[in-house]
C-alpha cells in the first residue's frame, strides 16, 4: 500500500515531456538530416563524377566526420538536448556516442582509456546489429536460399 | 522529388524513435539497437532495398541502414562462399562507417579537450 501511494505521488510530480512538440521537432530535424544525405549524394555524384553506390559511402563518411567534429566543438550536446531523436537516430548519433566516449576517457591513456572505452556507448549498435544480421541472414539463407 | 521522400522517410523514422523514447523508459541506446534490428529484419524480405530505391539517400541516413548493410554484405558473400560467407562478408559494406568513426574519433581526441 505504501509503495502504491509512493508511486502515485512520484507519477504526479515527475515533469511531463511535451510528446507532440518533441515528435514534431524530431520529425523536422531528422527530415533535414535525410535531405542533407540525399543532397550530399547528388553533390558527390554530380560534381566529382563518383558512381552512386560509392557516393553513398562518401556521404556516410562525411556525416560521421561532421558528427565527430561537432561533438568535439561542443555544439552537438546542445543540439541533442533540443532535437533528441532527430540527431540520435541518424548515423551522426553513432559518431557522437563513439566520439564522446573517446573524449571522456582520454585522460586515462591511449590503451586503457581510449582503446578500451571507445565503444562503451555505441558498441551495443554493432553487437545487436551483427547478432540480428547473422540470425536473419541464416534464416534467409536456409529458407529462401540466399 | 527524391528530396521530399528523403525528408519524409528520415523524419518519420526519427519521429517514431522520439515517441518511443518519450512514452517508455528506454534509453537512447535501446532505441538505436531496436532500429538496427528492425533494419536487419526488413532486409530479410528485401523490403529495405525497395525503400532505398524509392526514397533515395534519406533511407541511408537513419541507423536502420546499418542493419540493412550488415545483412546485405553477409548475403552477398553467402552467395559465393556458401554458409561460411555469412561471417566472412558481414562487415564488407559497413566497414567504411565503423573504420571512419574509429579513425576520426581517435585522431580528434588528440586535437580537442573534453568540454564540460
Amino acid at each position: 500500500m505504501e509503495k502504491l501511494k509512493y508511486r502515485i505521488i512520484v507519477d504526479n510530480n515527475t515533469p511531463k515531456e511535451p510528446i507532440m512538440y518533441n515528435a514534431i521537432i524530431a520529425f523536422l530535424t531528422g527530415g533535414l538530416m535525410g535531405t542533407l544525405g540525399q543532397a550530399l549524394i547528388d553533390i558527390y555524384s554530380y560534381y566529382f563524377n563518383i558512381p552512386t553506390s560509392q557516393a553513398s559511402i562518401f556521404m556516410i563518411v562525411t556525416l560521421i566526420f561532421l558528427g565527430c567534429l561537432m561533438t568535439c566543438l561542443g555544439f552537438f550536446d546542445k543540439w541533442v538536448h533540443v532535437c533528441k531523436c532527430g540527431l540520435i537516430i541518424p548515423i551522426t548519433g553513432f559518431a557522437h556516442a563513439t566520439m564522446s566516449a573517446a573524449l571522456e576517457y582520454k585522460r586515462e591513456g591511449i590503451v586503457t582509456g581510449i582503446g578500451a572505452n571507445m565503444f562503451k556507448l555505441s558498441g551495443t549498435v554493432i553487437v545487436c546489429g551483427v547478432v540480428s544480421a547473422y540470425v536473419f541472414g541464416l534464416l534467409r539463407y536456409l529458407i529462401f536460399g540466399g | 522529388m527524391m528530396y521530399v521522400t528523403s525528408f519524409l522517410f528520415a523524419g518519420l523514422v526519427c519521429m517514431i524513435g522520439q515517441i518511443i523514447l518519450d512514452t517508455t523508459k528506454l534509453t537512447p541506446g535501446h532505441i538505436t539497437s531496436i532500429f538496427v534490428v528492425l533494419g536487419a529484419f526488413l532486409d530479410m524480405f528485401n523490403i529495405y532495398d525497395y525503400i532505398i530505391l524509392k526514397v533515395g539517400g534519406g533511407a541511408l541516413v537513419p541507423i536502420t541502414s546499418f542493419g540493412h548493410l550488415l545483412i546485405h554484405g553477409a548475403m552477398e558473400s553467402a552467395g559465393t562462399y556458401g554458409i561460411m560467407g555469412l561471417v566472412m562478408g558481414m562487415f564488407n559494406l559497413t566497414a567504411s562507417g565503423i573504420c571512419s568513426a574509429i579513425i576520426f574519433s581517435f585522431l580528434l581526441t588528440f586535437i580537442f579537450e573534453p568540454q564540460d
